[in-house]
């Protein structure tokens, strides 16, 4: 499990083209444990905005720790979820959201998947039926046996 | 198999729009690839598109690298498009960008303006004196606090923002000459075309 998180660890610095500053290595303090609940269950919904398939609760990027502060620290000031949101969407980009509002833009994004099975759907619906209508005549057994009788 | 299933018989023949569709389908999926393909050679390929583009830069109030008492904030910059550069001696890609940079301003086609990020003082001191310095002002932004206001995730990074102080352009990565002729010109052009075509070096002395 450890040689794992540290292979995806290297992974990600790897990949990512840009270096890291060093920062504050002291940790977050939650005032209570409700406070560190809602915050985990934030940060576990927005997206890291360089190390970019991982969360912001997970990421070990820099900007990810400054991030994560800076979300505490709006919370501190009683903004909502739905602000805090707003607030990172406005200076990152819809991107930071692992469920993006649904607009033009995101709208395949929201209904692709959703057409693509309804679309499976149809084309198994018609061939169905379609083997349905031809196969009762050919495939009834006694009723092939009794035509060759006949 | 002596007894073959009687439907084996008949043929089952695909519709002709059923293959024309499975052939579109198939040739999109080729293209999706092809397209993934070219896109993975740009170093850029991972950077986000910034969520400042034709929105007003963020206000900010920031020390001077070189003389921390003295404070510059976004109002002051305004009246004439300036480049924001943002870089840490921590950032070996920013060392990369550095010549490139420094021969785009020593142009004096535009203010082009440190943004040390996340940063030693004496340390970004050190960077400067041993690489030169092409900035005409360093801002220096040791916590990092403004630079979130900026959408900033990494270093390099380079904004282009115009004299009414509306963020045009920006770039992630190292700037290359192929990026500078191809991107950061044009977007200077539409700049100074949309001021009335004033050119040359502003007004220095009003950031300092």
């Amino acid at each position: 499990m450890k040689a794992w998180t540290g292979v995806l660890l290297w992974m990600c610095l790897a990949f990512s083209a840009s270096a890291q500053p060093a920062g504050d290595p002291s940790p977050l303090q939650y005032r209570d444990r409700a406070e560190e609940v809602r915050f985990h269950a934030l940060t576990a919904e927005l997206r890291c905005v360089q190390c970019q398939n991982q969360s912001l609760a997970d990421s070990n990027a820099q900007i990810a720790h400054d991030l994560r502060r800076e979300v505490l620290k709006l919370m501190h000031e009683g903004r909502s979820d739905a602000q805090i949101k707003q607030f990172l969407v406005d200076r990152y980009g819809e991107f930071v959201l692992y469920r993006p509002q649904l607009e033009a833009s995101t709208a395949l994004l929201w209904f692709g998947p959703g057409l693509l099975l309804l679309a499976g759907a149809v084309l198994l619906i018609v061939h169905v039926r379609r083997r349905g209508r031809a196969v009762p005549v050919a495939s009834n057994d006694d009723a092939s046996q009794e035509e060759r009788e006949w | 198999m002596n007894n073959p299933a009687p439907e084996s018989k008949t043929k089952h023949r695909l519709p002709p729009v059923a293959i024309v569709l499975g052939a579109l389908f198939f040739l999109g999926l080729m293209g999706l690839m092809l397209y993934g393909v070219s896109r993975s050679g740009k170093p850029d390929r991972d950077s986000l598109p910034s969520a400042l583009i034709n929105k007003p830069a963020p206000a900010f109030s920031l020390p001077v690298l070189h003389d921390p008492s003295v404070h510059v904030t976004d109002k002051q910059l305004r009246g004439a498009p300036y480049l924001l550069n943002v870089w840490g001696s921590w950032c070996p890609t920013c060392r990369d960008e550095h010549p490139i940079l420094t021969r785009f301003a020593e142009t004096k086609r535009v203010r082009v303006i440190g943004y040390n990020w996340k940063d030693e003082p004496s340390e970004a001191l050190r960077w400067l004196e041993q690489l030169g310095n092409p900035y005409m002002v360093v801002l220096a932004d040791q916590e990092g606090r403004a630079a979130l206001d900026w959408g900033i995730a990494a270093a390099p990074e380079t904004f282009l923002v115009d004299g009414s102080g509306i963020v045009r352009w920006k770039y992630s990565g190292a700037i290359t000459q192929q990026v500078m002729d191809e991107q950061l010109i044009p977007a200077l052009e539409k700049v100074e075309a949309a001021a009335g075509g004033k050119h040359g070096a502003p007004d220095l002395g009003a950031a300092r």
